[in-house]
C-alpha cells in the first residue's frame, strides 16, 4: 500500500540513516527501494519527500565522484 | 627572497599574466596571496596540494557550490577552504554594467574576488571562499535575482550563443529556448538525482560557437530545411574583390570563389563558373563553410527550426564521443512543450537503466539505438544511422511479426 507524505519522509529517511557508514545512496537509489517495497507509490512524491529531507537539514545532498543523499556529517578533506 | 620564486617566471614574458593579476588581488585578500604561494609550492613539489571536498553547500540545494580544501592549511591559512561558487548566468551572458558591478561587490564582500567570466559550464564562476561565507554569499545573490548553476549528478546549467539577439545566423531564438529550459529543470538543477551530469547547449546554428556537439548531453543545432538564399552580386563583388574577406579582417586580397568556397564545399554541391553559383541544396549538409566566407552573398534559408543531437561527452580515460542526430528537424516554438517533453523522456529512460557516473551518451551506444528510440518513443529517422548494419545478428520482437502480418512494409523499432 502507498505510503502517506509523512510515512514516505520517514521510510526514506530510516534508509538513508542504516546505509550511513556503509553505502551511498543515489536519489535514484532511494526511489528504486520505495517503489519495490511500495510499488503502487507515486514517484513524484518520492522526489518531494527527499527534497523535504534536504530543505530541513535532516539529510545533505554530498558529492564523491557522483551525488549522494546522506545524513550530514564532517567534511573529512576539511579536517586537518 | 620572493614568496613565490618559480612563478615570479611568468611573468617575465610579454604575454599577459595571470601571476601579475592574482598579485594585484594579493594585495587586499590574503587568500589569492596564499593562492600564489600554494601553486608556487606545487610546482616545486610537482604535486596539488588541493583536496576535493564532497559535502559543503547551501540549504536545500545539492548543486552550484564545489568544495576546494587545501591539504597545507597550516602553512596556507588563506586557502584552507577555497570553494568555488556557480553562478547561473544570464542566456547570451549579457549583463547591464549594474549587474556586473553588483556581483563584483557580493563577491569582493564574501570571497576571494577571483572569478572566471565564464567557465566552460557556461556559468560564471567565484573562485574561492570559506564554508562560513557561503549562506551569505548565496543569500546577496538571490536577493539581487541571481541563482546557482548546477554541478554533480544533476542538470548544469543550459548554455546558448548569443543567437537572434546579435547574429544573423540564428535559425531560432536560442536565448530564449535556453532561459525556457533553464526554468523548466530547476527542481533537477538543484536536486541532483540523475546518474551523472546532463548538459544541453544551444547554438543557433551549425557554427556551433558553444560547441554544443562536442560537449553536451543535448546539442540544439539551428537549422534550415528550404534553400540557401543567394545574392548574384554580392558573389561577383567577392570574387572581383570589392567586398574584402573577413571584412578586410584577412590578409588576403580577394576571395577566389571557385577555390576558396566552392571547391572546399565537403559534399561538392557547389559550382561557379565565374559569373554565377549554383547550389544543389539537396545534397547541402549545412556546413556553413560558403555562407561563413560569403555572409554578405549568402544566407541561411528561411524555412527554420532545429536538429537535436544526443549524448556528447569527453571522460578522461576512455577519449571524447560526439553528439549523435536523434531528431534531424524540428520546429523551434515556444513554449518548446514537444522538446521538454522528450527531455523529460530520456531523463527517466536514462535514469531507469544508467549505472552511477554513466552519461547518456555511453548509455545510448551500451544499450542500442534501437531500445533508445523504443524507450524515449522516437521514430528513427534515416538520418541517424551512423554505420549501416554493423552487426551480422538482428533480432526479431513479437510485434514485428504482427506489425509485417498488418501489413506495414518497414518494420517499427
Ligand atoms: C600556470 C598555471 C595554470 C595553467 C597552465 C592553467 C591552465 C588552464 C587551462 C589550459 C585551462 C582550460 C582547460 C579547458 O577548458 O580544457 C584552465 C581552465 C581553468 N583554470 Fe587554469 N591554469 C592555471 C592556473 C589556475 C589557477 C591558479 C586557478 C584557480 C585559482 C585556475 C582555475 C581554472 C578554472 C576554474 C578553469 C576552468 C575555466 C573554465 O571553466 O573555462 N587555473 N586552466
Ligand atoms: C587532479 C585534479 C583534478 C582533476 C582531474 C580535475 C578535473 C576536472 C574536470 C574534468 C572538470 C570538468 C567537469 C565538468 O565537465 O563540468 C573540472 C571542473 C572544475 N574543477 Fe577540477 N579537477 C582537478 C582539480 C581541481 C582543483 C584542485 C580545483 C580548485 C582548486 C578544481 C576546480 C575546478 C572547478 C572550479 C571546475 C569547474 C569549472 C567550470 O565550471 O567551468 N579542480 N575539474
Ligand atoms: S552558433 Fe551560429 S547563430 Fe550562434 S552565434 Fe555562432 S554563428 Fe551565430
Ligand atoms: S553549407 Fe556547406 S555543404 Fe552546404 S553548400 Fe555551403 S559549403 Fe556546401
Amino acid at each position: 500500500m502507498a505510503l502517506s507524505k509523512e510515512e514516505l519522509v520517514e521510510f526514506i529517511y530510516d534508509m538513508v540513516l542504516k546505509a550511513q557508514g556503509k553505502k551511498q545512496l543515489k536519489a535514484m537509489d532511494l526511489q528504486k527501494a520505495v517503489l519495490k517495497a511500495h510499488p503502487d507509490q507515486d514517484k513524484t512524491m518520492v522526489k518531494f519527500a527527499i527534497k523535504e529531507l534536504i530543505d530541513t537539514g535532516r539529510c545533505v545532498y554530498t558529492y564523491f565522484g557522483g551525488s549522494f543523499v546522506e545524513i550530514p556529517h564532517e567534511e573529512g578533506a576539511a579536517k586537518h | 627572497m620572493s614568496d613565490t620564486p618559480l612563478l615570479d617566471q611568468l611573468e617575465s614574458g610579454p604575454w599577459p599574466s595571470f601571476v601579475k593579476d592574482l598579485k594585484r588581488v594579493a594585495a587586499r585578500k590574503p587568500a589569492a596571496k596564499d593562492l600564489l604561494k600554494q601553486l608556487d609550492r606545487s610546482y616545486k613539489d610537482k604535486i596539488t596540494h588541493w583536496k576535493h571536498g564532497g559535502i559543503v553547500g547551501v540549504l536545500g540545494y545539492g548543486s552550484g557550490i564545489i568544495g576546494r580544501y587545501s591539504d597545507l592549511p597550516d602553512e596556507f591559512p588563506g586557502v584552507e577552504h577555497f570553494h568555488t561558487i556557480r553562478v547561473n548566468q544570464p542566456s547570451g551572458w549579457f549583463y547591464t554594467t549594474q549587474a556586473l558591478r553588483d556581483l563584483c561587490d557580493i563577491w569582493d564582500r564574501h570571497g576571494s574576488s577571483i572569478l572566471n567570466v565564464h567557465g566552460s559550464t557556461g556559468d560564471m564562476i567565484f573562485l574561492g571562499t570559506t564554508t562560513d561565507e557561503l549562506e551569505p554569499t548565496f543569500a546577496e545573490l538571490t536577493a539581487k535575482g541571481w541563482d546557482l548553476g548546477g554541478s554533480g549528478s544533476a542538470m548544469r546549467t543550459p548554455s546558448c550563443c548569443v543567437g537572434k539577439a546579435r547574429c544573423e545566423y540564428s535559425c531560432y531564438d536560442t536565448m530564449d529556448f535556453c532561459y525556457e529550459m533553464t526554468q523548466e529543470f530547476q527542481f533537477d538543477m538543484h536536486r541532483p538525482s540523475f546518474p551523472y551530469k546532463f548538459k544541453i547547449k544551444c547554438s543557433g546554428c551549425p557554427n556551433d560557437c558553444v560547441a554544443a556537439v562536442a560537449r553536451a548531453d543535448l546539442s540544439v543545432i539551428g537549422v534550415w530545411k528550404d534553400d540557401i538564399r543567394i545574392d548574384q552580386a554580392a558573389v561577383a563583388a567577392y570574387h572581383a574583390g570589392e567586398i574584402k574577406p573577413r571584412g578586410g579582417g584577412s590578409p588576403y586580397a580577394k576571395l577566389d570563389v571557385k577555390a576558396d568556397v566552392t571547391d572546399l564545399c565537403p559534399t561538392a554541391c557547389m559550382s561557379f563558373d565565374g559569373k554565377k553559383l549554383a547550389i544543389d541544396n539537396k545534397n547541402c549538409n549545412h556546413c556553413m563553410h560558403c555562407i561563413s566566407l560569403m555572409p554578405q552573398a549568402l544566407r541561411v534559408g528561411t524555412d527554420t527550426g532545429a536538429t537535436l543531437l544526443l549524448g556528447s561527452h569527453a571522460p578522461i580515460l576512455e577519449g571524447a564521443q560526439m553528439s549523435w542526430v536523434i531528431v534531424p528537424f524540428t520546429e523551434m516554438e515556444p513554449p518548446y512543450d514537444n522538446i521538454k517533453e522528450l527531455i523529460a523522456n530520456i531523463h527517466e529512460w536514462w535514469s531507469e537503466n544508467g549505472k552511477n557516473r554513466e552519461r547518456v551518451g555511453e548509455l545510448m551506444l551500451r544499450l542500442g539505438m534501437r531500445n533508445f528510440f523504443k524507450s524515449v518513443g522516437l521514430e528513427p529517422p534515416s538520418q541517424t544511422v551512423r554505420t549501416p548494419r554493423a552487426n551480422p545478428f538482428f533480432f526479431w520482437h513479437a510485434e514485428d511479426f504482427e506489425a509485417e502480418a498488418a501489413g506495414r512494409k518497414y518494420i517499427k523499432i
